[in-house]
């Protein structure tokens, strides 16, 4: 091997580095290959598809399967397309997050600098309860929603997904401030601050890096929920996993391969969009620890 | 009047008790929902378990019987050797893919960035839409075993996904795909966290680069492995949507789960004294396993002193 103390530069080319790119390079592709497979399929005319020749560039490209998936592809009884999904999607999306950082944050911020008698207990329940199979929870909560009159409704769902996602962001916030200097909390007390005064003033501003992984991981994790939309959210708001699943699974006569590759990739171009932006956020989102399995 | 910053019995006393009344009004939230959607749920559950409630509930008491009933239906034991197969394949792959990714990535590879993208991206796709593509892969007429036929195998199988004995597996490849990235993600960070110094020294030591980590970092990554491990069970337990998406639970029952199961029996066949039964057997399992591994990473991030 090459000498010890020298800077760092770049190893030359031994085999044992061409194993490491080969081995690389091979797990890329693996990864990449659905992609491939997805894009390549979504713009084939469906005489293409029926050729069998699944990695095959298309002859005759197309866009109309991907107008098919969106406006007039059948998700059971209805003919309209994805569309509503999507638009489902984003009404439950953007309440949920906001309602659930708004809880995460102030549950963080009084669990790391207010420390109320019985907190540290409840919120290590709290923690257990992000373990707990949704199943458990399923039928009762069906229950008390529908007594609430919210079962199969917008609402509801937010709630739900407020519920679900108290558990991961009151971690994340809680560990965000735990992080900040205490000084600056005991300063803002001596200086006559409240407990909303000192959140909304000097606290929250102070929150962008935690908010930003925070809003993150809730739209990747709600975005791609399936199961809680399925239960609770209602055919009149199901989101696009649900209705995804609907037009692929659910269908009569032949299947449009195309169509359905095409709304596979509609379904998740929000989420990929976002992880492709927010890059250097995401990981830091996941080695928070605040993942949404 | 600024007794509030100073140590001692009589300002933390009085500091404490104006702490009380915002902090606790601000945190019924996170109490309500303790208590009544996480305690309150287990115990209904609980309770609907040890009666005989079909479609609607029933408030009598029957003990065990719906738990003995439930040990003697064959998909939900079926479920159970499906996910216990599944649950062991998908941990070791993705630990094992997620830990070689991350030290072969360490490596101080050119494009470095651009190889974490692709590994990760799969895990910012909903499980939904990871079973659909897979199940387009996997297709026998169209998917890759005819791609292998069109290459001249003639003979070649990959229908997998329509096979009984072989459907769970189908499932692992396409959770496996997407979760690898993750586990990759969390070593990395783990990796990058170990101090420049311990190279230098098994360096100058002679020790080769393999053996090192093998038996110096792999300890090290201890944290790291834990939190993946228990971030992949958490996934295993849940596993519903891609198995939805992918077989729906077929061929017939072949790669049916826990989660799907139970919903199946709630909604679709209406019995939902069985399904409880289901979901407590469910969390039984899952709390047998996390709550001593939380106990331990506690105990230790209380002598550490880290938060």
């Amino acid at each position: 091997m090459s000498a010890v103390l020298k800077p760092r530069r770049t190893p030359g080319w031994t085999p044992a580095r061409m194993g490491v790119y080969g081995f690389l390079i091979v797990a890329a592709l693996f990864f990449l290959l659905p992609l491939y497979v997805m894009l390549v399929t979504s713009v084939k005319p469906m005489e293409e598809i029926r050729l069998g020749t699944l990695f095959a560039l298309p002859l005759h490209p197309t866009l109309e399967p991907w107008l098919q998936a969106w406006q007039s592809a059948c998700t059971g009884l209805e003919c309209d397309g994805i569309r509503g999904g999507f638009w489902n999607s984003v009404a439950i999306v953007v309440p949920s997050t906001i309602l659930s950082i708004a809880i995460g944050a102030v549950n963080g911020y009084a669990l790391s600098f207010w420390r109320p008698r019985g907190a540290g207990l409840l919120f290590a329940i709290l923690m257990m309860g992000a373990f707990i199979p949704v199943q458990v929870m399923v039928y009762p909560l069906v229950r008390v929603l529908a007594t609430l009159n919210l079962y199969s409704s917008l609402p509801g769902i937010v709630l739900i997904h407020t519920i679900f996602g108290m558990p991961v962001m009151t971690l994340l916030f809680r560990n965000y401030y735990a992080a900040l200097p205490v000084e600056l909390f005991k300063a803002a007390r001596i200086d006559g601050g409240g407990f909303w005064r000192i959140f909304l003033q000097l606290m929250l501003p102070m929150s962008t890096p935690v908010i930003v992984v925070a809003v993150i991981m809730q739209v990747t994790g709600i975005w791609n929920d399936f199961l809680l939309g399925l239960v609770f959210a209602g055919t009149d708001h199901l989101p696009m996993t649900v209705q995804l699943n609907n037009i692929i699974n659910t269908t009569t006569g032949e299947r449009l391969y195309n169509v359905n590759m095409a709304a596979t990739i509609l379904t998740s171009l929000v989420p990929l969009a976002l992880y492709f932006i927010s890059g250097r956020w995401f990981v830091r989102g996941i080695a928070s620890g605040a993942v949404k399995g | 009047m600024n007794k509030a910053n100073q140590p001692g019995r009589g300002g933390a006393l009085r500091k404490r008790q104006r702490v009380s009344i915002a902090a606790y009004l601000a945190l019924l939230p996170m109490a309500a929902t303790v208590l009544l959607a996480y305690l309150g749920t287990m115990l209904w559950t609980a309770r609907v378990s040890v009666s005989s409630s079909r479609t609607f509930p029933n408030s009598d008491f029957v003990g065990a019987a719906q738990y003995i009933r439930l040990f003697n239906n064959e998909r939900w034991l079926l479920s159970l050797q499906n996910i216990a197969i599944y649950g062991v394949l998908f941990i070791v792959a993705c630990l094992a893919i997620g830990f070689l990714l991350a030290v072969f990535i360490d490596q101080k590879v050119m494009a470095e960035g651009a190889l974490r993208t692709i590994f990760l991206y799969p895990y910012a796709m909903s499980f939904v839409a990871t079973g659909l593509i897979w199940q387009w892969i996997l297709n026998p007429e169209l998917g890759i075993q005819e791609v292998l036929h069109k290459l001249g195998f003639a003979e070649a199988r990959f229908d997998w996904i329509v096979d009984q004995d072989m459907a769970v597996y189908t499932i692992v490849i396409a959770t496996v795909w997407q979760a690898s990235g993750l586990v990759m993600a969390l070593m990395l960070s783990g990796l990058r966290g170990i101090d420049e110094e311990i190279w230098k020294a098994a360096r100058i030591d002679g020790i080769p680069r393999w053996r090192v980590y093998l038996s110096i970092v792999l300890p090290m990554l201890g944290a790291s492995l834990s939190t993946a491990f228990v971030l992949l069970f958490v996934m295993v337990v849940k596993v519903f949507d891609a198995v939805v998406a992918m077989t729906q639970g077929g061929p017939g029952t072949a790669s049916e789960v826990p989660a799907k199961f139970i919903m199946d029996y709630l909604f679709g066949r209406a019995n939902i004294g069985l399904a409880s039964a289901a979901s407590i057997v469910l969390l039984s399992t899952v709390l047998a396993i996390v709550a001593p591994l939380y106990f331990v990473r506690s105990r230790r991030a209380a002598k550490g002193g880290a938060a």
